[in-house]
């Protein structure tokens, strides 16, 4: 693959700490809070359902650097989820009889507990699912990956901004889309999404500063053309919206176009996509063990609300299912159109 | 009358609904049927939102240039087929000049010996 960017850890930016993220986009001026939008609603203080996801950001070290990752990972992070935070991950998963862990990152294969993670969690009943770049398995000493994942039925949910290669790379880098069709084969070859069971899904993010459009259509459209093309099948796609924080919002930044963006989203803000946020149903868990109500509040470097568990290690899921949801100007990111959220387009349905 | 430097302006294009203010009935029938049109049907709204483009260059609508610039890549559409959706409507557009010239010939014809 090409040139790998710097993160924004790396360039010294100060874009690189949830804080100033925070600062920045309470300094943008927007038509309403989102407070407001909630009240609309009647979705404020937004609480939680029931916790169905335990999602664990295993670290934040990628082989890759998209551009509008909200992570800001890459090869150069060195955070890496120890060994008692994952214990402590597994110990509630099993004591909370959650029936879904979703393992993310950075490229989560990357840890070298990823192999153990897996087979444990799957060993508990739990229903595993893995956020897979495709092109982290691909590299040296990972490429038992894919078959460990058949084995123990993980759900693959792939990144692949489209099923072309100049929009593809413009977003994750210079020969990414190759090396991607390369892994989905890879993943084809072993059974993921050709109908046997073995579930293989996709997320696309647009290559720009706009909306996604219909995940049905998408859907659609990319079935027909990753098969005609390559040959390659899977089972649902995802729509997930950009969100304006870490490095899209430091693109941007660049652009001069926050405004604008955080704009339409409030503009395009759905009630129905907000009754079905992926907060509601998830609790996301950072590499040290802090608690968080999603995976961008984590990169937000916001926790959930005091007075709750705000670590793994105390975690209770009664407790926990009874706190306020913290939010922000960037969850319009989350309610805007369809909605959006790491299972994709949430508007009348959370999960197919 | 305030200073507008040019007769367009982009952030007229929000402001598309306000047209209800002199004929509220009227404008609430436009966008009823506007919304209709574009909904999913024989055609996608992908195929939909190509055609509009298309005709947006045709019209020669600022508005409608940048409402289904957007509107397309959001529908899924890429670069390589909205430009040829564009080619799709300057080809008419030229072609429909041209084939007036056979009109031209008829005078030509009638008018010479």
């Amino acid at each position: 693959m090409g040139r790998v960017l710097p993160t924004l850890r790396k360039q010294g930016s100060p874009l690189a700490a949830g804080a100033a993220q925070r600062d920045l986009l309470a300094r943008i001026p927007l038509p309403r809070s989102f407070a407001d939008a909630l009240r609309s609603s009647d979705l404020y203080p937004l609480r939680p359902t029931t916790i169905e996801i335990l999602q664990i950001n295993v670290g934040k070290r990628c082989n890759q650097t998209c551009r509008h990752c909200h992570v800001d990972a890459g090869p150069d992070r060195v955070e890496v989820m120890p060994r008692p935070v994952i214990e402590a991950c597994l110990s509630f998963l099993e004591r909370a009889h959650i029936p879904t862990l979703d393992i993310t990152g950075g490229a989560p294969e990357l840890h070298p507990d990823f192999r153990e993670i897996v087979a444990r969690a799957a060993a508990l009943g739990a229903h595993v699912t893995h956020r897979c770049n495709l092109t982290a398995i691909l590299l040296p000493n990972y490429a038992d990956i894919p078959a460990l994942l058949a084995a123990h039925r993980v759900e693959v949910i792939a990144s692949l901004p489209y099923y072309q290669a100049r929009q593809t790379d413009a977003q994750r880098g210079e020969g990414v889309f190759e090396a991607s069709i390369v892994g989905l084969r890879r993943l084809n070859a072993l059974g993921y999404g050709r109908g046997g069971g073995l579930i293989l899904d996709l997320v696309t993010n647009p290559v720009g500063t706009y909306l996604p459009g219909s995940q049905a259509a998408l859907e659609r459209d990319w079935k027909r053309e990753l098969k005609r093309r390559h040959d390659i099948e899977f089972d649902h796609l995802y729509t997930i919206t950009n969100m304006p924080i870490s490095r899209f919002l430091a693109f941007l930044e660049d652009e001069g176009r926050t405004e604008q963006y955080l704009t339409r989203l409030v503009n395009a803000y759905n009630p129905r996509a907000a009754a079905g946020v992926m907060c509601r149903n998830t609790l996301s868990v950072g590499w040290d063990g802090t608690l968080y109500d999603c995976d961008f509040n984590q990169m937000l470097e916001l926790p959930v609300s005091a007075g709750v568990p705000r670590t793994i290690f105390d975690a209770e899921r009664a407790a926990l299912e009874s706190r306020d949801i913290e939010i922000g100007p960037h969850c319009f990111g989350c309610t805007a159109g369809a909605g959006s959220s790491c299972g994709g387009a949430v508007a009348g349905l959370f999960r197919r | 009358m305030p200073d507008r430097p040019h007769y367009y302006h982009h952030h007229d294009l929000p402001r598309f609904g306000e047209i209800k203010r002199g004929a509220r009935e009227l404008a609430k029938k436009f966008f009823d049927w506007y919304g209709a049109v574009f909904s999913e049907g024989a055609l996608t709204a992908r195929e939909k939102a190509l055609i509009a483009l298309a005709v947006a260059h045709a019209v020669q609508c600022p508005y409608c240039i940048d409402a289904y610039s957007r509107d397309a890549l959001e529908k899924g559409s890429n670069l390589e087929q909205m430009t040829e959706a564009v080619h799709v409507a300057a080809a008419i557009r030229g072609g429909s000049s041209l084939v007036h010239g056979v009109q031209m010939l008829n005078h030509v014809d009638e008018l010479g010996m």
